[in-house]
């Protein structure tokens, strides 16, 4: 790395979030800038361009203020960094890495690129061990396991900040024998909200540091009134410190990320500015690269001890799941668990829509010698018979509960009760135990002439009545 | 070689003013790292050139170094049983975790073991044998690879070969003398252009199966050795898991996978499981018959659209050794995205959805070198290509499905209901299709499966009737319905459920051996006309569901394990009593009336 140079006088043109600079130095692309205006006021960016003549900067700050006379431009010499050491769980910094809660600056050990470097897929381990996040419907039905990343598709007025909070406290890694003590010591959340209005933050904060949770978490807090451009980088710096704890301290960490719906019209509007080709509605069209550098962060390395986990939480613009935001997030992540303002209005918590929510790697991390050797086929039987049972409910709703057979009316028994005393819990959270044992109690409604996906061993430990 | 200086860089794409001269698609390197591109565009004073590697810190005035060739790769024994990235650089040394850019040399050119098969003198064409290539050690692996003269040089004379021993794959075992005199050095591999399809003697016609082991494609929708698949589907279908079974089981002496701007974790996994399942042909493992090209999501999106043209030419390099191979692209839709961006960057104009104008032709070349072909050796080999897609919003209509759809002989359409049913294979047997089943069901019949034809109709016509009662049957109810109708019903939930649907993670099932699969296919066949008999003398659908039988039907592919015949017969017989006993058993208030 070069000294750090500064610019001056070489400011030529500004437009949108762009300056263009005489190309006075020898600079590279990628690298990191801080341009101070002629009002005093620091603003970050990179470098998006080069020619021989012109140098072409990306602000990272609201651009308003800004002179071309009298700007002074700081070359860093290296891409964006973030400085990482231990002390970083219980502190909340803002969205690029700048503490907010009044603490002194990261005791930093070292200092690592935001934007991260992809992980070699022979230098990943194959995730395959449980994380429980207390809820029965992904517990159960769609495991969550570590090195994976599953997002929550939510809609507006659903409770998923309340859903994140609670995953965020109630998560641990179970099956350890004290799994409390030494357990929570190789756990951590890295906690980031991204574009979220100032009510949203203050009730992260305050339910963290009610439940004491804030102790093995960092949070990041990027609000709705910083510029669009910061927006971008606030998942990275996230990342960064995950990756950190991850790998460098080892310790398991599920980075729970809200709401990238927000990441995404950032990323729109920035596009926009630059005068790029828009793709659907309006999103550039490398938007499938750009999440997926967020999203492959997740993982795990063959010999380092720790794991990221993701849990995106975006909100389905108009409740479309095939818009380009979940659209193009459901094609990188491994799986999906949805979100039904359905269910919400009927009061079950977590509103969770089982049929289109999925977890790819649930098979790797559950059954015999992981969780339980009945966990797959349990989840199995229940996904067919509610399967069945809605299907059942579309068929009464025509045809009226008359018209139905016995059988029929048995399926849309099942199909009520599953909603109320499996998927609904309210905020008491479930070992995967108890959410089995749910699962099980709900199955003994039905004839066992209707559970093909269970042996007949499996019916008769489980599910004959007494 | 030729040089030229950068001036301008934006993204992945770099300007630079030439000094010498430069070809179209000729691989260049950028810089001290020696970061890989290809020229893209040449005007007199400058060149553009794309760069498939991440761009960070590269400046104006750096060095862009011609290397004279064509984008190309060593196609060679070295590529089995290992995982590289889009350019087929290795990407399986443990020491760094992260992918860096930039060239690396390297660790040590893997060595293998060559014995002649020709003498000096004798007269060779390209594509001709010259020698045996093993991994030595002792252990024998499971392919027999042969040093083959490489398609691009001219026939000679063998002026010099190596004797039996190990050498470096990429060192010359053979120099060739050419009518006008040059000598050619031949290693156990060689380079060759990425986007050049190599020649082959003759493409033969496609009429064998490529069995993959899943009774839904091999029953319903076959696909020949040689031919073409397409497998589109929204997120969550289950694409990748086909994909990843197909490879495992299909037989196929050789796999090549290219995992393109698809998720890490998935080719880590693969990459696991390979390992340790073996292969049920060979007892070798499966990784020793695959090659993994990997480009996921977050690596540089310019290599992706490399990766495609890398593995149909790794393909093509063992179709010429004389075996069978079957290339996997996961998926082709972020391939095809890789071309809008880059094309988006060059600023040219945008056809259909943002997709280059030439979409639709690139589609078509990389789909037509699959065949099964006479290679120039003279032997028999065959590339089958398999292409996933990813329609935005699980919507055939896009682009990248309906151009597709123009130039593949199968179609598998995964559907999201029956995925949202935990319903796999995910295939809807209404919207998928295979232009060959008629040619292959002469194989089926050579097999001793004699009904395969009509049967395959059978199954497909009751699911068509399925959907068109289960419209009905969602306005007047099922309980409405006549009782043959309901029969359709009941048989077609039999053909879905044992026979369609096969879980990839069941022991017994997730593997159906032809012979397997005929007699599920005839025992099922045997219950559909029972059923329809009984239904004549009056028996209720109903009736026959709730005899045992049915269940063990139902069951019978997930618990009936490969090889176990008796079992099978046992079922067939229980299923001839069931009939002979409800056909003289029930009484008169009992029976019902078909229609």
């Amino acid at each position: 790395m070069y000294a750090r140079l500064i610019g001056e006088a070489i400011a030529q043109r500004a437009a949108g979030p762009l300056l263009f600079l005489r190309r006075s130095v020898d600079v590279g692309l990628n690298e990191a800038v801080e341009v101070e205006g002629a009002d005093g006021a620091v603003r970050l960016g990179r470098i998006a361009a080069l020619d021989e003549d012109t140098v072409t900067i990306e602000l990272l700050d609201d651009t308003a203020g800004l002179a071309l006379a009298g700007t002074r431009v700081r070359f860093l010499g290296e891409a964006l960094h973030f400085p990482v050491g231990p002390g970083l769980l219980g502190r909340v910094f803002n969205g690029v890495g700048k503490p907010l809660d009044g603490g002194p600056p990261l005791a930093a050990r070292q200092s690592y690129r935001v934007d991260g470097l992809p992980i070699k897929p022979s230098a990943r381990a194959a995730p395959c061990e449980f994380l429980e996040t207390g809820f029965t419907a992904i517990d159960l039905m769609n495991s969550l396991v570590r090195g994976q990343k599953l997002p929550l598709f939510s809609g507006g007025g659903l409770p998923h900040d309340r859903i994140a909070v609670d995953i965020a406290c109630n998560a641990r890694l179970p099956g350890r024998a004290g799994a409390d003590a030494a357990g929570a010591r190789d756990f951590a959340v890295c906690f980031a909200g991204i574009g979220i209005p100032h009510d949203s933050a203050e009730f992260f904060r305050n339910e963290m540091e009610k439940s004491g949770a804030l102790a093995r978490t960092v949070l990041f807090l990027n609000l709705a009134s910083d510029s669009s451009a910061q927006r971008l980088l606030t998942p990275r710096y996230a990342l960064t410190a995950a990756e950190y704890l991850a790998f460098t301290e080892g310790k398991h960490v599920l980075v729970i990320l809200t709401d990238l719906t927000n990441y995404c019209e950032a990323l729109r509007e920035v596009s926009a500015s630059r005068g790029e080709v828009p793709s659907r509605k309006g999103y550039p069209g490398y938007m499938y690269s750009d999440l997926a550098t967020l999203y492959e962060r997740a993982g795990r390395i063959h010999g380092r001890p720790g794991s990221v986990t993701q849990m995106p939480i975006l909100t389905m613009p108009n409740d479309d799941i095939t818009h380009p935001i979940p659209d193009l997030t459901g094609y990188i992540t491994e799986g999906q668990i949805v979100l039904d303002p359905e269910l919400h209005r009927r009061n079950i918590y977590p509103p969770i829509r089982l049929l289109p929510s999925l977890s790819r790697l649930m098979k790797d991390g559950t059954g015999k010698g992981l969780t339980h050797a009945d966990h797959p086929a349990l989840a199995a039987q229940l996904y067919a018979s509610y399967s069945q049972a809605q299907q059942t409910r579309l068929l009464a709703s025509v045809v009226g509960d008359d018209g139905l057979s016995a059988t029929d009316r048995k399926f849309l028994a099942f199909g009520d009760d599953f909603e109320q005393n499996v998927v609904h819990q309210g905020t008491a959270a479930r070992t995967l135990e108890e959410s089995m044992a749910t699962g099980w109690a709900a199955l003994r409604g039905l004839p066992e002439s209707e559970l093909h996906r269970l042996s007949d061993q499996q019916i008769r430990a489980h599910c004959v009545p007494g | 070689m030729s040089t030229a200086i950068t001036t301008a860089i934006t993204g992945s794409v770099l300007r630079a003013r030439p000094d010498g001269s430069f070809r179209l698609r000729e691989a260049v390197q950028v810089g001290e790292r020696r970061l890989l591109g290809e020229v893209i565009r040449i005007a007199l004073d400058s060149i553009t050139v794309q760069i498939y590697e991440d761009t960070s810190g590269l400046r104006p005035g750096v060095t862009v170094a011609g290397t004279g060739r064509l984008l190309s790769i060593r196609v060679g024994p070295a590529c089995l049983g290992r995982i590289f990235d889009g350019l087929l650089r290795p990407i399986g040394d443990p020491r760094d975790p992260y992918v860096t850019p930039g060239l690396q040399d390297e660790a040590e050119a893997q060595r293998f073991h060559f014995s002649p098969d020709v003498q000096v003198g004798a007269q060779l064409t390209p594509g001709a044998a010259i020698g045996s290539i093993g991994n030595g050690g002792g252990r024998a692996s499971a392919l027999q690879l042969r040093c083959l003269v490489p398609p691009d040089l001219p026939p000679g004379q063998v002026a010099e070969i190596a004797e039996a021993g190990r050498y470096r794959h990429d060192e010359p075992v053979c120099r060739l003398r050419a009518a006008d005199g040059t000598l050619h050095a031949i290693a156990m591999s060689h380079e060759w252009a990425v986007r050049q399809p190599r020649p082959v003697a003759e493409r033969l016609a496609r009429d064998e199966p490529m069995l993959t082991g899943q009774r839904l494609i091999d029953c319903l929708f076959p696909i020949a050795r040689g031919g073409t698949g397409a497998i589109p589907g929204g997120f969550g279908t289950g694409k990748t898991i086909l994909l990843e079974t197909i490879a495992k089981w299909c037989n196929a002496d050789v796999i090549v996978y290219v995992g393109c701007g698809e998720r890490g974790n998935e080719l880590a996994g693969m990459l696991a499981e390979f390992t340790a399942l073996e292969d049920p042909r060979s007892d070798r493992p499966l990784m020793e018959r695959t090659v993994i090209i990997a480009n996921t999501s977050n690596m540089p999106v310019s290599a992706r659209e490399a990766s495609i043209y890398t593995g149909i030419t790794v393909a093509e390099y063992f179709r010429d050794q004389g075996l069978n191979v079957t290339l996997m692209a996961d998926s082709t839709s972020r391939w095809a995205e890789a071309l809008r961006e880059v094309s988006g960057r060059l600023g040219e104009l945008p056809g259909e959805a943002g997709y280059p104008a030439y979409l639709s032709s690139r589609l078509a070349a990389f789909y037509e070198r699959a065949a099964r072909v006479r290679t120039l050796g003279g032997a028999p080999g065959s590339v089958t290509v398999l292409g996933a897609v990813s329609p935005p919003s699980g919507d055939f209509s896009e682009p990248v499905t309906t151009h597709t759809k123009r130039y593949v002989s199968c179609l598998w359409g995964l559907d999201a209901r029956r995925a949202q049913a935990r319903f796999y294979p995910a295939i809807h047997p209404l919207q998928s299709y295979s232009v060959v089943a008629g040619e292959l069901a002469r194989w089926w019949h050579r097999e001793g499966c004699t009904r395969w034809e009509e049967l395959r109709r059978r199954f497909l016509t009751l699911l068509e009737e399925e959907a068109k009662l289960e419209r009905m049957a969602r306005i007047i109810g099922r309980d409405a319905m006549p009782a043959r109708q309901r029969l359709v019903l009941l048989c077609a939930r039999l053909v879905n459920e044992c026979f369609l649907r096969q879980s990839a993670f069941s022991e017994n099932d997730r593997y159906a051996s032809p012979a397997r699969q005929a007699v599920m296919m005839r025992l099922i066949g045997t219950f559909i006309e029972s059923a329809e008999r009984l239904l004549e003398t009056g028996v209720p659908p109903e009736s026959i569901a709730a005899e045992p039988i049915f269940r063990a039907l139902m069951r019978m592919g997930e618990e009936i394990p490969e090889g176990d015949w008796e079992r099978f017969s046992a079922l067939e017989q229980d299923l001839a009593a069931t009939v002979r006993r409800l056909t003289n058993g029930l009484n008169q208030e009992q029976r019902c009336t078909p229609d």
